[in-house]
Formats: structure tokens, C-alpha cells, sequence
């Protein structure tokens, strides 16, 4: 038997199908990734793309509709998933989809492009607490992603930039609106590239930490959200959490939909 | 007066208020000052040539990362910047 | 009074003015003193003799803060036949005040607007709204234009010019332009939902994707503004009068809107609104002197 989770983003549909697995003498081994997909919707409705989405990732795996015994929607448009037996929030998909994938973690930071938030989870990825900054560019990826334009690199070499600086310039700006000038003039005033890089990734990485704070930090700290990508980013992290590593789970994207997937197959 | 230090964005409302008639000539010795571990507040000659606490400068526009600490997600029976200021002139909005 | 209605086709960011009371004789007042406010955007210089306001230059601020401040004065002091020393006394205020190299004190903007507002506004004028180009001031005052209670928000751009600016680029319309436009739309539109900027301008790009008008969208982030606005001074508690002053006051898209959801109108006035701050602390600075003269006369 099978069952799905579905994301529903703002760009993009992902879909994740989990089975259940029976190892012995691996009795924690319960469930396994039958696979993965992701769509964009482009101008479609999102019950349209969402049905859509479902399809594609059912021919994918190789699967039929009948063979998924429940399906779990989360994401920003988790409500308009019409199949979809349940709902749940980004924190809870996120947590449960972190600690599958990084069994240690207890401390989860999601760091999307619209939010970032500190959660702590137990053993089962199940939410304690959370504590986030939301529907405020100034502590998401949605800063860093500002920044890279004016400084016209790729996100990517954005933060492999940033790994080249030793500076810490501090950054007075919040937000993201006013800190675009501040970059502008650091430009101007002939600051390098991977100085400022570095200053913006330190910034996002120091407003995460202070949430992630308010949860208090314990166990091993996992990183998801479309920052995973950012080695730069991935080490303004450790100086801020001051912590020797931070663990990045595989295939970071689905982590979300993973995690509706489990709700999904534990199925209350 | 009532000073609110801090702002408000799209994640909440965040100001640090102080009523400075209640704050001049401070019946709790600056108590304020030393109470905040991340050491806020400053003693500053207001326009009216009044001795009063402020929020400083540096910290009035990241209140919500700079008092995280002290307001954990699990919730929180006291402030110590509150608790300090004996004679009720510090306020928090969140 | 200054006039300068003529002139309301420019942006108030570009438009750059100076006038001086004819009617005025400074050489035969007793006290002649300047305010100075060094903005972020635009600068304003304010001379007044004997308490009256005599005259005002409102320039775009310059690289440095010294150097528009002296600009600023420039303008008032050329017009006038005035020379510096003639000013016995200049306040600083705005985000540059420490840096008005002529200024005998520095005072802040809040207290400057919360005493300009009571002059320009008259006494019953309890509530200030001061929209800049980078910070957006809520404040409550006295009769005597003393501040009772007050805020500042400079952390987040939703609620200042420069949120306006964003729109205005990203719809490609003069920023003078948005506040009209705004109200020719078939219906009011809600507002746009995302306070934080970087969100409103997606959100607006959907909404015309989604098939509204410029100006209906134009509409929906006027009205955000109002919104935001009015919840920052509820904050401080919203009594009449109310007087706007800033770059906003001159945003009838954004101000009419500001006037339905309270339910009150701003007090109207002639003189050019951006001037508030630095009237203020002109206004300050007389006080200051006659203080003086008291105690030197005791003395």
C-alpha cells in the first residue's frame, strides 16, 4: 500500500509517494520513498495543477490511483487539493519530512523563499514548538534572493562568493526594500562582492538563529527550504547557531511533501 | 511620553514602550540597564532636557530577533526589563 | 502664505521650492532663527523671526548631509539679502541633524514635526501622521505641541515613500500621478494583503495577470498604505485635530482613503506640508533664545 503527499507552493507542485516497508530486525525502517515529482503550474488553477500534478507523479512511479491508500496535502495551497483526505501546515510537514530524513535532528530551520522559522521536534517529527518570521521578506530567502540581483550574481554563486569573505560588515537595514540600497552604495563605495555576500547570508543566518532560539536549540540542527542550496548560507548558519554542523537532508525540495506522505501513511 | 521603540512589519507589531513621566528621576536606580542581557537600554537627554531610558539606536528596528531570547515560543511568566523597571515604565506590544 | 498648489503636478520629491514672507521686514526683528531638516530624500530649511515663519527652501538631499544643510539655507539666505551671522540661532533635526555644521543643537524630527504640526495645524491639532521618504512617524502632542506619545517605524518600507516608489516603478506611472488614478477605477478594490513589500509587488503583478487595471491595482496598494497607516496610529491613539504631514500629505489616493477609514479630516493648510520638521525646530530655536534672554536678563 501506498500513500502521497502533496505540496502545493506558489510555483511549483511536488508530490511524494512513501511505501510500507517491512525489514526485519529493522523495525524503525517502516517506511520507504516509492518517488518523487515536481510541476509548475504555470497559469493553471491550482485544482486543476493539483490533479494534474497527482497524475504525472502517479505514471512516474508507476502507480495507479487505487494503490494510494490516503493522500495528505500541505504547502500555501493545501486547502484546494479536492482529493486530498487531510491537510497540514509547512511546520509539520516540514519537521516530519526533516527527522525521517535526518533522524537525529531535533531542531529543524526552514528557511523557504517567503518564510523562515526555527521548529523543535521529537523523535517522531512531531512539532514541540515553533517560532517564525513570517510574511516579512527580511528573514527569508526572499532577502538573500534580493540581494544576489543587485549584486548581479546567481544565488548559487552568491553563496559560494560569500564563502570567499573573512569580513563581517554588518548590515544596518531590516528590510529588504531598504537593504537593496545599502547593498547598492556598498557597491559604490568599492566593497567587494563576497563582502557583501557575506554580510547578507550572515544577516538572514542571525534572524533564523534568534528563532530558532525562542524554540531553544537541541539536538542536531537540520537545515530545509530552498536555503539548503546556499553553501554560503549553510555556513553563516554554523558561526550563527555555533554549532560545528548542520545537517542537510537529500532531495531538500520534497522534505515538506515527504513528511505529508508519512502523515499520510501513519494515518491517524 | 509614552516612546514606542521598534516597529511594526509584515511578521507583527513589536515596540518597546516607556513611559518616561514615570521613568524621570528613576525610583529603581536604572534598573532597566543592567537587567537586559543584551543590554538595550541607554540613558539619553531627551528634547525636553529630561533624563529618561531609551531603546538604542541600534537595536529599535530588529526588536523581534534582538528579545527572542528572553521570549521563548513555549511562552514566558515575566520579562527582566519589566520586572526591573519597579515603577511600571517599560511596556512590550508582542 | 506659500502656495504651492500650482506646482502639484511634479512629484514631491522633485519638486524643489523656496519662498519668503514679502510682507516681512527680518531686519527689523528681534530674534531671527533657522531649523534645518536633513532627510533622507529631501531637505528643508526654515528661517523665522520673532516666532513667525519668514521663509523656506525644500531641495533634494545631496550625497552629504553638511552640504545639503548649507544648500538649504543658501536658498532662504540669497532670496532674503540674510547672511548666516544674521541667524542667531539654528536647530538640526532630521536623519542628518547631527551633521548641520551651523546648528547650535540638535533636536529630533518627532518633537520638530509635533511643534511645526501646532504652528502650521493650530493648537487643537493632537495627532500628527508623517509620512517620509524612508520612515513613517505616528505622534500625539499637547496643546503646546509637546509630544505626549509618539512612534517612528524606519525598519519597514510598507508604509513609507519609498513603498509608494516601488509601485510606481513597478506599474511604470509618475509617482504624482498614482494618488488620481487611484480613484478611477469601476470599483474600490480590497487591499492588497501583503504588508511587506517585497510580497505586495508579487501580489500585485497577480492581481494584473488576474486581469485588474493599473490603476485598479494602484487602488489596492492605496489602500494597504491607508490601512498600515491608520494601524500605526492607533497605536499612539487617534484624537482631533489631525494634521499629515511628509511627502504623503500630497498623495490624495492614499490621504482621502486615510480620512474614510477614521472617520476624521486632516486639518488643511497652505503652507507646504514637508516643511513641518524644520519649522519646528526654528520654532524651537526661538524659544530656546528668548530662554536665554530671560536668564541673562535675571542675571
Amino acid at each position: 500500500m501506498y500513500s502521497a503527499g502533496i505540496d502545493m507552493g506558489s510555483r511549483t507542485v511536488k508530490v511524494v509517494f512513501v511505501e510500507e516497508l517491512k525489514v526485519d530486525g529493522a523495525p524503525q525502517l517502516k517506511w520507504g520513498v516509492k518517488g518523487k515529482h515536481i510541476m509548475f503550474p504555470e497559469d493553471l488553477d491550482a485544482d486543476q495543477a493539483a490533479d494534474k500534478a497527482f497524475d504525472e507523479a502517479l505514471q512516474a512511479a508507476g502507480l495507479t490511483r487505487d494503490q494510494v491508500k490516503r493522500v495528505v496535502a500541505t504547502g500555501a495551497g493545501r486547502k484546494q487539493v479536492k482529493f486530498a483526505s487531510e491537510d497540514v501546515t509547512e511546520v509539520s510537514a516540514g519537521a516530519k519530512g526533516a527527522v525521517f530524513m535526518c533522524p537525529a535532528a531535533r531542531t529543524v530551520i526552514d528557511v523557504g523563499a517567503e518564510e523562515g522559522r526555527g521548529i523543535k521536534a521529537d523523535g517522531d517529527g512531531k512539532v514541540v514548538d515553533f517560532a517564525g518570521n513570517e510574511k516579512c521578506a527580511a528573514g527569508a530567502g526572499a532577502f538573500a534572493e534580493s540581494m544576489s540581483r543587485a549584486l548581479q550574481l546567481s544565488l548559487k554563486d552568491f553563496g559560494e562568493a560569500s564563502l570567499r569573505s573573512d569580513k563581517t560588515i554588518p548590515m544596518n537595514a531590516q528590510c529588504t526594500v531598504f537593504a537593496e540600497s545599502e547593498v547598492v552604495s556598498l557597491i559604490h563605495s568599492s566593497t567587494p562582492k563576497e563582502d557583501i555576500a557575506k554580510a547578507v547570508l550572515d544577516a538572514v543566518a542571525s534572524r533564523v538563529t534568534a528563532m530558532a532560539r525562542r524554540v531553544g536549540i537541541e539536538g542536531d540542527v537540520a537545515l530545509i527550504g530552498g536555503m539548503v542550496h546556499n553553501v554560503g548560507f549553510v555556513q553563516s548558519l554554523k558561526t550563527a547557531l555555533g554549532v560545528d554542523q548542520v545537517l542537510l537532508p537529500e532531495m531538500p525540495e520534497y522534505v515538506p511533501a515527504l513528511g505529508a506522505a508519512l502523515i499520510a501513511a501513519e494515518g491517524k | 511620553m509614552i516612546a514606542n521603540y521598534g516597529y511594526k512589519d509584515g511578521s507583527g507589531e513589536y515596540y518597546i514602550s516607556i513611559d518616561t513621566d514615570k521613568c524621570i528621576g528613576c525610583a529603581a536606580e536604572r534598573a532597566c540597564l543592567a537587567a537586559c542581557p543584551n543590554e538595550m537600554f541607554e540613558i539619553i537627554t531627551d528634547d525636553y532636557d529630561d533624563e529618561v531610558a531609551a531603546i538604542k539606536q541600534s537595536f529599535r528596528r530588529s526588536l523581534a530577533f534582538d528579545c527572542a531570547e528572553c521570549k521563548p515560543a513555549a511562552g514566558y511568566a515575566s520579562l527582566p526589563c519589566m520586572t526591573a523597571c519597579t515603577p511600571g515604565a517599560v511596556k512590550h506590544s508582542w | 502664505m506659500a502656495d504651492t498648489a500650482g506646482e502639484k503636478k511634479e512629484y514631491w520629491r522633485w519638486q524643489e521650492s523656496c519662498w519668503i514672507d514679502e510682507s516681512k521686514d527680518w531686519r527689523a526683528a528681534k530674534i531671527v532663527t533657522a531649523g534645518i531638516d536633513v532627510g533622507s530624500v529631501s531637505s528643508q530649511a526654515v528661517v523665522c523671526v520673532d516666532g513667525e515663519l519668514y521663509g523656506f527652501n525644500s531641495m533634494r538631499t545631496g550625497n552629504n548631509s553638511p552640504d545639503s544643510a548649507r544648500n538649504a539655507i543658501q536658498g532662504v539666505l540669497d532670496k532674503s539679502g540674510m547672511k548666516l551671522e544674521d541667524i542667531k540661532y539654528v536647530v538640526g533635526t532630521g536623519y542628518g541633524r547631527v551633521n548641520v555644521p551651523f546648528a547650535h543643537k540638535a533636536i529630533t524630527e518627532i518633537a520638530c514635526h509635533a511643534r511645526g504640526a501646532n504652528y502650521m495645524g493650530g493648537n487643537a491639532v493632537r495627532t500628527i501622521l508623517d509620512m517620509g521618504g524612508q520612515d513613517c512617524k505616528a505622534i500625539h502632542c499637547d496643546e503646546k505641541g509637546k509630544v505626549t506619545n509618539f512612534l517612528m517605524n524606519d525598519k519597514c518600507a510598507a508604509g513609507t515613500g519609498r513603498g509608494m516608489e516601488v509601485i510606481s516603478d513597478l506599474m511604470q506611472i509618475p509617482i504624482a500621478e498614482l494618488g488620481q488614478r487611484s480613484f478611477d477605477v469601476d470599483e474600490e478594490p480590497n487591499a492588497v494583503s501583503s504588508v511587506c513589500v517585497v510580497f505586495a509587488k508579487s501580489e500585485a503583478l497577480g492581481l494584473l495577470k488576474a486581469g485588474y487595471t493599473k490603476n485598479k491595482v494602484i487602488a489596492a496598494y492605496c489602500q494597504a498604505m491607508a490601512e498600515r497607516v491608520v494601524s500605526l496610529l492607533e497605536r499612539i491613539g487617534v484624537e482631533k485635530e489631525f494634521f499629515i504631514t511628509g511627502g504623503i500629505a500630497k498623495n490624495p489616493g492614499v490621504v482621502k482613503r486615510i480620512e474614510k477609514i477614521l472617520g476624521i479630516q486632516a486639518v488643511q493648510t497652505k503652507i507646504d506640508s514637508q516643511i513641518a520638521g524644520a519649522l519646528g525646530a526654528a520654532l524651537f530655536g526661538y524659544t530656546l533664545m528668548q530662554k536665554q534672554g530671560a536668564s541673562a536678563k535675571a542675571a
